[in-house]
């Protein structure tokens, strides 16, 4: 059985509750404590000394649409501008998203680690042994959602375990436990794929049309790595969270690298040819 | 909370937090519940997903109004404007309940001809200049005798005479009381609150609060829609409706709507007081309140006639209603704290009972601490020298004590204050004792939550190295005075002599058992000590002891019934068997109005408690609050006493006539209907009145705390304070974890992008924000969320200010309180936090 996570944005209130329970359960330290001015947000991003990070989003409907499915556009439908800046249906005005490590299908981290100290584990985890990491700092650039870093302390690399020990134990992740409005979900991948689309079903039977499963091939897919066992309900475009739109595996850009120089070589050679043909 | 207790009957929470999944419609106002209250807002989540309408009505927008389906923004402070206009929409259209109204609100009854509407003055008849308050006398029922004890008594303009449990104590009719059911004579105070509240139009509520018409009407609507006998609607508010200079008229004004809108006593209706901190309804059910005994009855009072046992219970004993009791609960006390040796036929030890002379609130004294009137201090779970108004008068105060005991687990500003504000230490004379405490996993205990409902924790580890609960601090020293004094022969320390003090210890460092206390608070007999099952065992013949007669039967059967933990799946929805509530474990109060005058639920899918004429009881779905035996068609007769005067319509007991009060007669030290005043301290006028704020709101002419005056150009500004999901309040408890501070890290004020523009001010840019108080210094967070109201043409703009910083922990800022002004709320001496007004400028000047 593969277990992962269900995180809904649309429900989640922005509390940070996950990122205390994961750093408490887990031990990590804090990152300092630094006034970012960006919304809530002060803890950034995803990185090796934290594993969970509540992005905060203002405003979306100010953004710019890009892509190919008009999300906003659609969300005009159920929220209605009054003047003055009152606003009906202020659903998802300011967007909160609890993101964390997608324990990837085909894990570009595992397949770049060296050492082997990327495994997966009997739940199907991707998870970093931290007794065989060396640090070397591989998988950093790998992933393509930004999530691992090496941490300053002594090089290697740490993620998001899924809290192996407490799966272990028969228990939930520690965020998943802490979230008051069950906005994130753990359990059996294909028990939370089934309850995401009925989700997306009832969302959409509200008149919220803009919802979606990150992931799915109408808004990106998952490229290469072949689907996520953490999922998410969202509401706007993938950009919109700092999510890749088209994630994808590294070492997919390298035929495509290889031809291109071999090409750029090749005009080269031609170049340098004609050139000196007298 | 008398603008709950006044109306309804008792100060506390009317639904509790899962009922709200049974709400149609919740309106949240004066609170921001989602970031305050994360947990409990579970619940309006639950409701959103099956289908309620959420609607938040607030200066900012919040993670609340994120998950809101409406957000209508209005000024801070005008919130009566707005529920004001709600009323007004009601009525006009016709949409109140009519059949709930008549039978369950003193809708019908008329009052007094001496009575007269508010005129433009926006005085109330009765006010007196010189004694800057008001005689209610001239605000009573027709029929009614002029018989109303003068507002105070000790506490002076402050405390009114109702007590905070209710409004209870009218007096007894001289004969039958006039209504008219009809609800058309033109002095019943149905046609009284269409009249006084026919100002608050829809374009007036738009000039007032600047909410745009369109929004307020679409929340009008919404909530009559959902209000009726298959909907209801509930409301929420918190600290955003009590810290304001009429904070209690704006929780009146909510509690008369959901009145007439028949949202009381019913599943998803109520309103529900969501409370500040983990056990605040606690400390005052089991009152840490100078001015009332546990379970909210009268503290005794030099200027009362509380002279003797007999004055005192003879005085505060109502006439009708659930407060008819009050002898038996009285006595009960008394048993309990002072054993064999309080004797209540006699009652002579109560003559050494301390009594009220004068206004001990929390503000006066801190000015007599600053004016060397006080002592000395003991500090429990308090960081005021950065939580409380005006907190440099706090810490002025502070360094003027002689000694000072404080008990934290943190080295809070209040134990430092000796070496704050730049002060030399050596000029400091305060003694300070600082004595590290447990935490809530160190310890045993009961937490009373915002329903009213206890919930017990028990110990899961020690407390380190020195740390004690606060309870082994209380034991011990109690213990030790009784030794000190045990051969005294003075007659003043009888009352120490006397004291049962017997609890248990256990463990190596003798910490005193607290399920004995929880016992003693839930009653038991005095013959055998077996366990009293409710209040309703209480006997004012000395055979019953209870600490606190509306906790009694939470130790019923001799089980901690707050220990209960059986999840809702496993049982309804009211959860009867998750923790214990207060009274008798009704989970929502006033419950027989969730019925029908003939007792029949108003609806299927609404139904809560029924009578049921085979068993010849109230049954359902809830514990009744309600007499059990009393047929719905029962009709007291003019000269019934005690519970005999409530009749089988009066759902709400603790009220002389049984019945909700749209107008009150007793009890408000400040008008028997709201009225929209500006705060204290505004940009702008009054549009309604010529009375700018509250007239009965104290302030105080002290050079240390001045005000800014209305309409002072120097001061444009509104204030608006608050709290963050990732801090405890004064940061007392969160400002030492890294955990926490990490999220939440400095001190920020919330600003809207126009103002910033005016005045050159980038995102995170330094800015101070000063007032005739003071200044502090902070990073400006520019957001659009903070939205620019219109008034009369202008742009008034809002700065939204967190207070959970200071100079100790691991991340430190100014103290935001240092900023706010002591002036208090009329009825329950509440500061107004949520309204006042500064300048913002740019940089660190």
């Amino acid at each position: 059985m593969a277990t992962g996570f269900l995180t809904d944005t649309t429900v989640c209130i922005g509390c940070k509750a996950c990122e205390v329970a994961c750093k408490q359960w887990n031990q990590i330290p804090a990152d300092g404590y630094e006034l970012t001015g960006a919304s809530y947000d002060n803890t950034k991003h995803l990185s090796g000394t934290t594993w969970r990070h509540v992005a905060f989003i203002e405003n979306p409907k100010k953004r710019r649409l890009t892509g190919d499915v008009d999300l906003v556009a659609l969300a005009e439908d159920v929220r209605e501008q009054l003047p003055h800046g009152a606003e009906l249906d202020a659903l998802g005005r300011w967007t909160f998203m609890s993101d964390v490590c997608k324990h990837c299908v085909e894990a570009p981290c595992q397949q770049a680690c060296p050492t082997g100290a990327i495994i997966r584990n009997e739940f199907d985890n991707v998870y970093i042994q931290p007794d065989v990491c060396n640090g070397c700092g591989y998988c950093v650039p790998a992933c393509p959602y930004g999530v691992i870093t090496n941490i300053p302390d002594d090089g290697r690399a740490f993620k998001c375990t899924l809290c192996y020990d407490r799966q272990r134990d028969g228990l939930e992740p520690a965020c998943a436990k802490a979230c008051p409005t069950n906005s994130i979900m753990f359990g059996d991948v294909e028990e939370l794929e089934a309850i995401a689309e009925e989700r997306i079903a009832s969302l959409q039977a509200k008149g919220y049309t803009n919802a979606f499963i990150y992931g799915t091939p109408e808004v990106g897919g998952t490229g290469g790595i072949g689907g996520n066992h953490s999922k998410f309900i969202l509401m706007d475009e993938p950009e919109t969270y700092n999510l890749p739109r088209h994630p994808f595996m590294p070492q997919d850009k390298v035929k495509p690298a290889v031809v291109g120089i071999a090409v750029a070589a090749g005009v080269l050679s031609a170049v340098v040819a004609l050139a000196f043909r007298d | 909370m008398p603008g709950l207790g006044i109306t309804y009957g008792r100060g506390g929470a009317t639904t509790h937090l899962m009922d709200l999944q049974n709400s149609d419609c919740i309106i949240i106002q004066g609170s921001n519940m989602a970031e305050a209250h994360p947990v409990g807002f579970r619940h309006p989540m639950i409701a959103r997903e099956k289908g309620a309408t959420l609607i938040h009505v607030d200066p900012r927008f919040t993670r609340t109004s994120a998950m809101c389906n409406i957000y209508a923004p209005i000024r801070a402070g005008t919130d009566i404007a707005f529920l004001g206009g709600l009323i007004n929409y009601v009525i006009e259209n016709e949409k109140y309940f009519e059949e709930y109204v008549v039978n369950y609100t003193n809708a019908p009854t008329l009052i007094t001809e001496d009575y007269e509407d508010l005129d433009e003055t926006g005085l109330f008849i009765g006010w007196d200049e010189e004694r800057q308050g008001y005689n209610p006398e001239f605000w009573r029922y027709e029929g009614a005798p002029i018989d109303y004890a003068p507002v105070g008594g000790s506490q002076g303009a402050i405390t009114g005479s109702g007590s905070e449990a209710g409004g209870g104590e009218e007096a007894a009719p001289e004969g039958e009381r006039p209504t008219d059911e009809s609800l058309q004579h033109p002095r019943c105070v149905f046609q009284i609150l269409k009249r006084h509240f026919s100002k608050y139009t829809p374009e007036m509520v738009e000039r007032i609060t600047g909410c745009p018409e369109d929004a307020f009407l679409k929340v009008a609507e919404i909530i009559c829609e959902n209000s009726g006998r298959e909907k209801t609607t509930a409301f929420c508010y918190a600290v955003g409706w009590t810290q304001h200079s009429k904070g209690v008229q704006i929780i009146r004004a909510a509690a008369i709507l959901q009145l007439l809108l028949g949202n009381v006593g019913r599943p998803g209706g109520g309103v529900m007081a969501l409370r500040g901190h983990a056990t605040i309804q606690g400390s005052t059910d089991i009152a840490t309140l100078y001015n009332i005994l546990p379970g909210y009855l009268t503290m005794p009072d030099v200027n009362k006639q509380h002279d003797t046992w007999e004055d005192y219970v003879e005085e505060e004993t109502a006439a009708t209603g659930w407060l008819s009791n009050f002898p038996k609960y009285i006595s009960s006390i008394m048993k309990a704290w002072y054993g064999e040796d309080f004797d209540v036929e006699d009652g002579q030890l109560f003559d050494y009972f301390p009594r009220l002379s004068g206004d001990h609130s929390y503000y006066p004294t801190i000015m007599q601490m600053k004016d060397g009137n006080v002592k000395g201090c003991f500090v429990f779970g308090q960081n005021f020298a950065v939580g409380g108004p005006h907190a440099r008068m706090a810490r002025d105060g502070l360094r003027n004590l002689d000694w000072l005991v404080i008990l934290d687990a943190f080295e809070v500003e209040t134990a430092t204050a000796w070496k704050a504000d730049g002060v030399d230490p050596s000029e400091c004379g305060t003694e300070v004792f600082f004595i590290p405490s447990a935490l809530i996993a160190e310890k045993d205990g009961s937490f009373t939550q915002t329903h009213r409902m206890l919930q017990w924790h028990d110990k899961a580890v020690d407390p380190p190295d020195d740390a004690r609960s606060d309870a082994w601090f209380v034991f011990h020293l109690g213990r030790r005075l009784k030794e000190l004094y045990k051969d005294s022969k003075n007659p003043r320390d009888s009352l120490i002599r006397a004291m049962t003090w017997d609890y248990p210890t256990e463990g190596e460092h003798e910490e005193p058992d607290i399920e004995s206390i929880l016992k003693e608070i839930s009653g038991y007999h005095v013959a055998d000590g077996s366990p009293v099952s409710n209040f309703l065992e209480l006997k004012d013949d000395g055979s019953t002891a209870c600490g606190g007669w509306i906790y009694s039967g939470v130790y019923a059967d001799g089980v901690n019934q707050a220990r209960r933990r059986k999840p809702a799946r496993e049982q309804s929805l009211m959860a009867p068997e998750w923790g214990w509530a207060w009274p008798d474990n009704r989970r929502v109060l006033y419950n027989r109005a969730s019925a029908d005058p003939e007792g029949k639920p108003w609806s299927e899918r609404k139904k809560l408690i029924w009578w049921d004429e085979e068993q010849g009881k109230w049954t359902g779905l809830d514990n009744p609050d309600f007499i059990p035996t009393k047929r719905p068609d029962y009709r007291p007769g003019s000269d019934a006493e005690g519970l005999d005067a409530i009749p089988g319509n009066g759902p709400f007991i603790m009220q002389g006539d049984g019945k909700g009060w749209l107008f009150a007669t007793v009890g408000l030290t400040d008008g028997p209907l709201p009225v929209h005043y500006e705060p204290v301290e505004s940009p702008v006028s009054n549009l309604l009145y010529y009375q700018q704020y509250d007239p009965a709101a104290r302030t105080f002419d002290r050079p240390d705390n001045p005000y800014n005056k209305s309409l002072d150009p120097k001061y444009p500004c509104v204030v608006t304070t608050y709290r963050l999901t990732e801090h405890h309040t004064s940061g007392a408890m969160s400002r030492w974890i890294p955990w926490l501070n990490e999220l939440q890290p400095e001190l920020f004020a919330e600003i809207d992008p126009e103002l910033a523009e005016q005045k050159d001010i980038q995102n995170a840019d330094w800015v101070t924000i000063e007032t005739t108080r003071g200044k502090i210094h902070c990073k400006a967070l520019v957001t659009d969320r903070v939205p620019i109201l219109a008034f009369e043409g202008e742009s008034i703009h809002t700065i939204g200010l967190p207070y959970h910083w200071g100079p100790n922990g691991l991340v430190k800022g100014d103290v935001v309180n240092d900023l706010v002004p002591v002036s208090l709320e009329s009825n329950v001496a509440i500061h107004e936090a949520k309204a006042f007004t500064a300048n913002l400028r740019k940089g660190r000047v």
